[in-house]
């Protein structure tokens, strides 16, 4: 027996967030299913930058075109997502000067606002930016949360009647006489948001029609069904700064190359990346060399990084496509634009369409082509309303102010939730009193994780993500227990454990690449809260051992402590007989 | 005027005020330069001595110290340094520890449920062994995010104690602001101005069902702890303790104004700056450099101890390129590759935490060669590698040990 559905959607990154809500918003029955948290895969492991478009502007202008298009769509739907940092495209004396000119003409040719400044404007603006900068190009770049985007349109999504289903990984497609019906979903703790304790279960989720959304993944997709899907897979590595040395997006003005990007982004920036062809999208090498290549090819734009203090790295996989046929060499020299792949057409398999390749920036604009297509073979006529509707959270901007008002919190605490949290922020911070501030370094309080632990069951990476409570200079060394403890009484000790060393681990993956100077004495401070306060790795709920308990100390033999109470520390010589 | 002492103590932490108090007790006249507030502050107060050895839970720290490999800070110094240094510290803390009249480990439960093997206890802590038999009721505070009593009770009968536990949250009096540090707690309760300590007990009066013992996240009192502790005792007609917490840590302030006025009292003085430089003759040290408004001043002594924490205390520091002893420029052994300073297992055998300098039998540090890094330097506390003290509980214990041996040999060459 299996469940119904008009369409199903594989992966919940931008594409697949993008698709279920332009397919609710028209009426249709739609599921989406992914693998891990929302974001999982590529969306939730990019730098954050929202194009203007600037970085194609030479290269591929119907990408620059599309890029300062959505950008300007995205600063209506999805303000609280976006942070209006502006960008500079940076020259250094030994940088083309040609290819300056020929970025500010490709700018001006695809509707780019750009502006030039002198090395000293641009000093100005950036205090940090190298001496001997030249001079920059001024253009609309931003920064922008990709979990908080996608989170807002999978709520949208479910506000109509969408059905999204995380830590599903397809594990089939459903094939009948030649036909994609559907797919066979492994749910890894029952239906509905991730809980732990409770056992997995499997799914046969039948549909009219299957959109393989799943980037990277793609052709993992493709392959239950032998369709040939030929993403390449790309890794970069982002290194994440404990501060902002940047308020701007600065980029490298030259051609191409690695390391030539710095994002702030929250109370952080980070600075990417590489560009290397990997074989499996989950298993490829995380390599030194490329931290430090980010960190000392950027300090030649910014030489304060060089000394600065890096809190973690992470890398993502690009899931870059080309036609069959096309045989680009360099992954940097693949395109960046997406492709629609019938399979009706291509393969003589009807019944799913694969969108691959494309950005984070015009994901709404591939998901209404998508979505278009599938109305189509549907014969659904709704039109699309995804580039005029806000998103849920960015609908009333003046409401932040009022809630900051109202909720006597400490004025930065309330302005970083109101931040987050756009016009939701009066309702969920109503939701909580007291509302005491969990985790100190990102300013996040119990009403925050309390609202994300209502999406995201105990899945404490899914709260981070969505409140980013432990994803400041401690890591979450100092507030992940306190996380934890948030699931308790309603999930119960062992869930909350469970939830708790998941997160530490997870945690602990990234800082991995940041083990030298204050984030060294960091993770030795982390060490110690866990290992000696805390005694996480000798507890005897955790390592299932059993403790002679009288053979310890039981406090027999001391002296009588209410006998010698009455004496305090500072009342009294105390007893130094040496 | 030269400055010039017989002892120049570097680091304020427990090795360096315990290598103070060893040389002055000597006869040595001391001097200790620490350039920041100790790091007490960050640990939970508990001595540990030595908890687990090869990953089993030690009951007798003391009978396990032998078989310790040889570049173990404990086999350097040896097991009566160990007692020497745990004997320092009793007369230090007197009344307000507990312990010391066994060899045994005790079983403390920890702010997250876990329970910890330690050696010596803050006598706010006493009632709340794990190996006591006695029922036990945690309080926790609805604002205080870093305890949560109902959590941490369940988690203690996961982890089978003998003794049945509960958890309850209330609300502290008088509502402290959503993001208040610990401290405005302890401050509330030492002042007791709204009668904090009398509404606290009545409002912990109406959960608690007689249990023998009521424990409390370790904010009870930072002047007065004793007193807040018998106002509630008397209350609710219950042992009242406390559980020790990070960051800052109550038991760990108090501990630091004991060692505070236990340096008043032997006459050490304590300079609160940095040092930036040495000077040497040869192989003599002979002044520690000080920086003082900006200028450099020498130091100078007989022996010096080099007592300046390990990577949080920064006593060791690191770049991308290596791991250096900052201010008299030990070597510090470590891999050339910075992804072999860890391992991926976050509870794995992690050599960062054992970076430090290499010591002889008598704490001089050595260089890569083996050769005496400075005829009259000594190291004690984390500074001096080879110990995992998170790993095998050994925290304060390695410094009560190696600041006593290191102090006490700088103290007698003086004389």
């Amino acid at each position: 027996m299996g469940t119904r559905t008009e369409v199903l959607v594989i992966g919940g990154g931008s594409t697949g967030c993008g698709v279920v809500r332009d397919l609710a918003r028209r009426g249709v029955d739609v599921t989406l299913v992914e693998k891990g948290n929302l974001t999982n895969g590529t969306t939730g492991r990019m730098h954050g930058l929202l194009h203007s478009g600037g970085r194609y502007a030479v290269s591929d202008q119907a990408s620059a075109r599309e890029c300062i298009e959505e950008n300007r769509v995205l600063r209506d739907i999805a303000g609280h997502c976006v942070e209006e940092t502006g960008g500079l495209f940076v020259k250094r004396p030994e940088d083309d000067e040609a290819y300056f000119q020929e970025k500010l003409q490709g700018c001006r040719d695809c509707d780019i606002p750009a502006e030039v400044l002198t090395g000293a404007e641009a000093r100005e603006r950036e205090p940090y930016l190298a001496h001997d900068v030249e001079k920059a190009i001024a253009v609309p770049d931003a920064a922008i949360d990709p979990f908080r985007l996608c989170v807002a349109n999978a709520v949208d999504a479910e506000d109509h009647g969408a059905r999204i289903e995380t830590h599903a990984e397809v594990t089939d497609l459903i094939v009948e006489a030649g036909e994609i019906v559907g797919a066979t979903v492994r749910h890894e703790s029952g239906k509905g948001p991730r809980e732990h304790g409770i056992p997995g279960e499997t799914e046969d989720i039948y549909a009219d029609h299957v959109v393989n959304a799943a980037g990277a993944w793609a052709g993992r997709i493709g392959d239950f069904a032998d369709l040939d899907v030929a993403v390449r897979p790309s890794k970069g590595v982002m290194t994440v700064m404990n501060t902002r040395q940047v308020d701007t997006v600065v980029n490298r003005c030259r051609p191409k190359g690695d390391a030539d990007i710095v994002v702030p982004h929250e109370t952080a920036c980070i600075l990417g990346t590489t560009d290397e062809e990997v074989g499996d999208p989950e298993d490829y090498p995380e390599e030194e060399w490329e931290v430090d290549l980010v960190i000392d090819t950027l300090s030649e734009l910014v030489p304060i990084l060089q000394e600065a203090r890096t809190i973690r790295s992470f890398w993502g996989v690009r899931p870059l496509y080309e036609p069959p046929g096309t045989g680009t060499q360099d992954p940097t020299d693949i395109t960046r634009d997406y492709f629609t792949l019938d399979h009706a057409e291509r393969d003589g398999v009807p019944g799913m369409t694969s969108i691959v390749g494309g950005k984070l920036t015009t994901y709404r604009m591939m998901a209404e082509s998508i979505t278009d297509h599938v109305c189509e073979k549907l014969g659904v006529e709704a039109a699309c309303d995804t580039a005029d509707v806000p998103l849920p959270g960015s609908e009333r901007p003046g409401d932040i102010e009022a809630a900051m008002e109202r909720f006597g919190l400490r004025s930065p605490v309330a302005r970083r939730s109101a931040q987050r949290l756009g016009s939701r922020t009066e309702d969920v911070l109503a939701s909580c009193d007291p509302n005491p501030v969990v985790c100190s370094c990102e300013g996040v309080t119990r009403a925050e994780v309390q609202d994300a632990i209502d999406q995201a069951g105990t899945d404490l990476n899914a709260v981070r993500l969505r409140t980013r409570a432990s994803m400041g200079n401690c890591q979450g060394g100092r507030c992940a227990h306190r996380m934890a403890a948030e699931l308790h009484p309603e999930h119960d000790e062992a869930s909350a454990r469970a939830a708790l060393d998941e997160l530490r681990a997870e945690r602990w993956k990234g800082q991995r690449h940041a083990l030298w100077g204050e984030q060294l004495s960091q993770a030795m401070l982390n060490h110690a809260l866990h290992g000696a306060t805390l005694n996480e790795d000798g507890d005897p709920a955790r390592t299932n051992t059993t403790v002679a308990w009288d053979a310890f100390d039981d406090g027999a033999g001391a002296e009588d402590e209410n006998a010698t109470e009455a004496t305090d520390a500072s009342d009294t010589e105390g007893a130094h007989g040496d | 005027m030269a400055i010039e002492d017989d002892v120049l103590v570097v680091g304020g932490g427990v090795a360096g005020m315990t290598a103070a108090l060893a040389a002055a007790e000597a006869g040595a006249s001391v001097r200790l330069v620490t350039k920041s507030q100790s790091t007490l502050r960050h640990a939970s107060g508990l001595v540990d001595v030595l908890g687990y050895a090869d990953g089993d839970l030690l009951a007798d720290p003391f009978a396990a110290l032998d078989d310790l490999p040889a570049d173990h800070p404990y086999a350097k110094v040896g097991v009566e340094a160990v007692r020497d240094g745990l004997a320092r510290f009793d007369a230090v803390t007197g009344e307000r520890y507990r312990g010391g009249h066994t060899d045994r480990n005790a079983l403390l439960p920890t702010h997250g449920g876990a329970v910890k093997p330690t050696a010596r206890y803050p006598a706010s802590a006493a009632a709340g062994l794990a190996s006591d038999e006695r029922d036990a009721l945690l309080v926790g505070f609805e604002t205080l995010s870093d305890f949560d009593a109902p959590l941490a009770a369940d988690h203690l009968r996961a982890a089978d104690v003998p003794f049945d536990v509960r958890g309850a949250t209330v609300s502290f009096p008088g509502t402290p602001r959503a993001d208040a540090k610990v401290t405005r707690y302890a401050h509330a309760l030492d002042g007791n101005d709204d009668e904090e300590r009398e509404r606290l007990a009545a409002r912990v009066a109406r959960v608690h069902d007689g249990e023998p013992r009521v424990g409390f996240p370790a904010v009870l009192g930072e002047a007065h702890p004793g007193d807040v502790r018998a106002t509630l005792a008397d209350a609710l007609d219950a042992d009242v303790f406390e559980v020790p917490m990070g960051p800052p840590s109550l038991p760990g302030i108090r501990l630091e104004a004991d060692y505070e006025r236990a340096l008043r009292e032997a006459g050490v003085n304590v300079v609160r700056r940095p040092v930036v430089d040495y000077e040497a003759d040869g192989e003599h040290l002979t002044a520690a450099v000080v920086e003082r408004n900006g200028q450099h001043v020498p130091h100078h002594a007989e022996s010096f101890v080099l007592a300046t924490g390990g990577l949080v205390g920064e006593g060791i520091d690191s770049d991308r390129g290596g791991v250096r002893e900052p201010v008299f420029d030990c070597h510090v052994p470590h891999p050339a590759d910075r992804y072999d300073w860890f391992v991926d297992e976050r509870f794995g055998e992690q050599p960062y935490p054992r970076f430090g300098v290499v010591v002889d039998d008598d704490l001089r540090p050595r260089d890569a060669e083996g050769r005496i890094e400075f005829e009259n330097l000594r190291a004690a506390g984390s500074v001096v590698g080879g110990a995992d003290f998170a790993a095998e509980c050994s925290g304060m214990g390695v410094s009560l040990a190696t600041g006593d041996a290191a102090g006490s040999a700088a103290g007698a060459d003086t004389q």
